[in-house]
């Protein structure tokens, strides 16, 4: 049995404001594109069935999880990973400082990928909710913090004051009540008041 | 101002949130150039003999090195922990037969990482099938044999070589009884296991590994592989995430080591989350009988916890834990007469070891499900009947029944006060209207009280404090962290004596040539032993800066005080910096603290659940914690601990749990299959301060990594069932899925006569 998989492909990617090329195997990921050929570390693989999210990047400012693209699909486009965020460690990126102030990560590992969906969410819903922070974020996931921090750092890139937004109980009316349905489910109802 | 107590952001984040943490797959380390990669050919069936391996197709496959399988391994089986039944060793690959999906029957070593899997794929295994052997209780009777030549499936147990008290219950008028499951869980850390070796020329082998200690990893490796544990060099990077699964050293990385000098090349391994899901240690996975007695005032006089633990296939940390579990099993409770015993049986299944809280939420679920099942029979208010039978705060230190040492509690004011913050009275009037309406949507309120026992097993931890001549200060610390921010929190404590700010203060853990003795994070231990020593140990540098100082400023010790990293004169502005000291000579203390002894940290809390009574499904409205670790030294950490440890707890109750089906087949093996809880799923959390000091350190601080998980998960189990409660229904297994409930609810009626058919059940 032969396998052939030595043919390879010339892509260009403009990562995180610069132009890359390599010659790569057609089946190689994206994630595996940053990281091995081009030493990006900060994206990291979570899983293997586009599930945890911690590989999720920017293709031409959409949030994707680059574990599910082949780089040979990414030709032509511009990729953003963490690293392309901040300049350095001292200048971070509002989404990255917010995570810090929040205390919204712990070991690391969802991090890039969380901050790279929560700027995406907030491209898209400048203002959200906190319930619509949760469901944004619905496809990272984060074993350590238990997502109340991660919450409060987006609410509070956002703008909005994380104390007064994030709510501990869904509202008293029954009728509001998020049980009972998938789409309505936990925790709160519009995240007004508090 | 002391820095003591006050929200300091971690010192780790900006690197974090910049170019990324460095794990040990993305190390970049030259030493590790040229490095081949490894991948595990795994067994498909829980059960099996094999017959014929072939990995001649494997070995002509492109980028292969080399293939190895269990004939090629020269090290002997191990039994990976020493406290079980010694015949039950696992070999490094199978050899005559495999005993769980996912036990590794040939390593296949490649240039590239792809190359691996299509050589894998490769590799023909011919297996004999056997039948699997799922479920503890159908092991304990030793009809299907995972180690024949041992004789039984039983791996351990603790207090089962004798007799049950047949009088225990005697002198009560109620008694009530129920099997109960603790159920399986993943611990899934976010970073799954790797590890990376290598060889040098001084016959030493490097080694990064993800664990959550690496001292005690580095021993155990060299245990396995017969060498003297001097000649590992083990390095923890950065850990995503640990849980108790990366506790001390797993079997792939002693083989990592093992291949890398068979081949005489570095070896990197990183596995999947499909292998992690069957390959990573597991936890929980007790059956438990519980039955408690007591009079019809309220009064809890008798309790018995009969666990059966399930090891997996080859024991691990998990025969130990039920020992946790016996010790804790009265929880916060005095009750008069109390027994238990554990036996630990292998089924054809993933290995069990720690996961958060490790044999103490088993012991806490346990008595807390009997408390509201006594306090159901009796027909009284459980969170009265809870008050009633806790440890009064002037009996501590209290021996209890289950053998601990309570250091200090204040339990029942716990209590009061999660019940205050929750509006327990008004919850409870909710409740009543909506069962009054006939809601579809149901509340259910679920009280827990916790007691739990942290910097269990290892007391001691050393730590160093230099001060250097340009006024940096490093910390070394053999508690590793593995997120919880020990940087921070190490460099706080430091400063705190120094006055030094922290960010001069590096803290460096993880080492095993730089930092040889350590145990670790884990069991929440880490604050009361390594901070603690290094606590004691900057304490000890100031007394040293002073009395070098003394000689420099022509003062007297006892005149001089240290702030802002310099040593004055009190009153004047005499003084020297540390640094000044450092540069004359080297500023630098180690030190050893002891407790002796764990502390018991406790707490109460409250789960608000609504469940939908025609679907079952139940979901957290509000879950109100008050968590007692004693004074807190960064209450922001402290706070992400809690938060962490809670959603965990709230995920166990309501939606984690590893399925086998009866052949042994995992059923879980990806995220896509394991109910690991997002953001919306979970709601935000009401956290209740309370800090009791204990007095086994000077910090006075107790353990807090664990706490959310083991109050969480009997409240919010607690609060699913008390919705439905009123429907006849009196205990419902975790997770509470929707279709445990709704199954609950339908024997409820049938039970009392209602008819099954939901369609009538909204009680209109």
């Amino acid at each position: 049995m032969t396998i052939s998989v030595n043919t390879s492909v010339k892509v260009g990617i403009t990562v995180n404001g610069e132009e890359t090329t390599a010659d790569v195997e057609p089946r190689l990921l994206l994630v595996h594109y940053l990281r091995d050929v081009l030493g990006l570390k900060a994206t990291n693989v979570g899983c293997d069935t586009t599930s945890c999210g911690a590989c999720t990047v920017l293709v031409d400012g959409e949030s994707v999880k680059s574990c599910t693209v082949l780089a040979v699909q990414a030709d032509g486009q511009s990729v953003t990973t963490m690293e392309g965020l901040s300049p350095n460690s001292t200048e971070l990126h509002p989404m990255a400082a917010a995570f810090r102030a929040e205390h919204g990560l712990q070991c690391g590992f969802c991090t890039p990928g969380m901050v790279m969906a929560a700027v995406s969410l907030l491209e898209e819903n400048p203002t959200p909710t906190e319930r619509e922070v949760r469901e944004g974020l619905e496809g990272n996931l984060c074993r350590c913090t238990g997502y109340h921090n991660i919450v409060r750092a987006v609410l509070s890139a956002s703008g909005q004051n994380p104390d007064a937004v994030q709510t501990t109980s869904v509202d008293a009316d029954a009728d509001q009540s998020p049980a009972g349905g998938v789409e309505s489910a936990p925790g709160f109802s519009t995240g007004s008041g508090a | 101002m002391s820095i003591m107590g006050t929200r300091v952001v971690r010192t780790e984040d900006p690197v974090f949130l910049s170019r990324g943490a460095t794990y040990t797959d993305d190390l970049t380390d030259e030493r590790l150039n040229g490095a081949l990669h490894l991948t595990l050919v795994r067994s498909p069936l829980a059960h099996a003999r094999i017959t014929a391996v072939d990995v001649e197709a494997a070995r002509e496959a492109p980028g292969v090195v080399a293939v190895f399988t269990g004939a090629d391994v020269d090290l002997a089986p191990a039994l990976l922990f020493a406290g079980a039944n010694p015949g039950m060793v696992r070999p490094w690959l199978a050899t005559d037969k495999v005993r769980f999906v996912g036990e590794p029957v040939a390593a296949v070593l490649t240039e590239q990482v792809y190359q691996g899997q299509d050589a894998a794929d490769l590799v023909e295994v011919d297996y004999d099938p056997l039948p699997a052997v799922v479920d503890p209780r159908a092991a304990l009777a030793d009809e299907v044999l995972l180690f024949e030549e041992v004789g039984t499936n039983l791996a351990g147990g603790f207090g089962h070589d004798k007799e049950f008290d047949e009088h225990l219950f005697d002198d009560c008028d109620v008694v009530v009884t129920r099997d109960i499951v603790n159920q399986r869980l993943a611990a899934s850390p976010l970073e799954t296991r790797a590890a990376a070796a290598v060889w040098g020329d001084d016959g030493r082998v490097t080694l990064w590994a993800s664990t959550q200690n690496p001292q005690s990893a580095r021993d155990e490796i060299a245990g396995w592989l017969g060498i003297d544990a001097a000649l590992i060099h083990l390095i923890a990077p950065d850990v995503g995430g640990g849980f108790g699964a990366k506790i001390g050293a797993d079997p792939e990385f002693a083989l990592v080591v093992w291949l890398a000098k068979a081949v005489g090349r570095p070896v990197r391994w990183a596995e999947t989350r499909s292998e992690n899901l069957t390959g990573m240690l597991q936890g929980r996975a007790q059956l438990q009988t519980i039955t408690i007695g007591g009079n019809r005032d309220g009064d809890v006089l008798a309790y018995r916890l009969d666990i059966l633990a399930d090891a997996g296939a080859y024991p691990r940390l998990g025969v130990f834990l039920p020992f946790f579990t016996r010790q804790m099993a009265p929880g916060v409770y005095d009750i008069p007469k109390v027994e238990s015993r554990a036996r630990t049986v292998v089924t054809t299944t993933t290995s069990t070891g720690a996961y958060r809280g490790a044999g103490r939420p088993e012991a806490t679920a346990a008595i807390e499900r009997a408390m509201d099942l006594f306090a159901a029979e009796i027909g009284k208010d459980p969170a009265e009947v809870r008050k009633r039978n806790v440890v009064p705060p002037d009996a501590f230190p209290f021996e209890t029944k289950g053998g601990a040492v309570y250091d200090s509690g204040e339990y029942a004011k716990a209590i009061d006060r999660v019940l205050e913050g929750a509006g327990y009275a008004e919850l409870r009037a909710e409740q009543a209207a909506r069962r009054e309406r006939g809601d579809v949507v149901q509340l259910g309120i679920g009280v827990s009280a916790y007691v739990e026992i942290t910097g269990g097993g290892a007391f001691s931890e050393d730590a160093s404090v230099e001060v250097h001549a340009d006024g940096t200060v490093t910390v070394l610390t053999g508690t590793s962290p593995h997120g919880q921010g020990h940087a921070t929190a190490w460099s706080m404590l430091a400063s705190e004596h120094l006055g030094i700010p922290i960010e001069k203060i590096t803290v460096k853990h993880g080492d095993t040539d730089l930092i040889p003795r350590g145990s670790g994070t884990m069991g929440s231990r880490s604050l009361q032993t390594g901070g603690v020593a290094v606590h004691q140990a900057a304490g000890e540098l100031v007394e040293l800066a002073k009395r070098r100082a003394a000689d420099v400023l022509e003062a007297s010790v006892d005149d001089l005080e240290v702030a802002e990293g310099a040593v004055t004169v009190k009153g004047t502005d005499t003084s020297v910096t540390l640094a000044q000291l450092a540069e004359k000579e080297q500023l630098k203390v180690d030190t050893v603290f002891d407790s002796g002894a764990p502390t018991f940290p406790f707490g109460a809390h409250v789960a608000v659940v609504e469940v939908d009574i025609e679907s079952g499904k139940a979901v957290v409205d509000r879950i109100v914690t008050l968590d007692d670790a004693g004074p807190i030294v960064n209450p922001l950490l402290a706070e992400g601990q809690r938060h962490g440890g809670i959603a965990q707890g709230i995920s166990q109750a309501l939606l984690e749990e590893v399925v086998y089906d009866s052949e042994g087949n995992p059923l879980t093996a990806t995220f896509a299959d394991y109910a690991f809880p997002s953001a919306a799923e979970l709601p935000s959390f009401t956290l209740l301060d309370m800090a009791t000091p204990t007095n086994l350190n000077p910090l006075g601080a107790k353990g807090i990594g664990e706490a959310g998980t083991i109050g969480a998960t009997p409240a919010v189990q607690s609060a699913v069932i008390d919705a439905v409660s009123y429907l006849g229904v009196r205990h419902i297994d975790m997770p509470t899925s929707p279709l445990r409930v709704w199954e609950a609810i339908n024997a409820a009626r049938v039970e009392s006569g209602a008819g099954s058919d939901s369609s009538e059940g909204a009680q209109q």
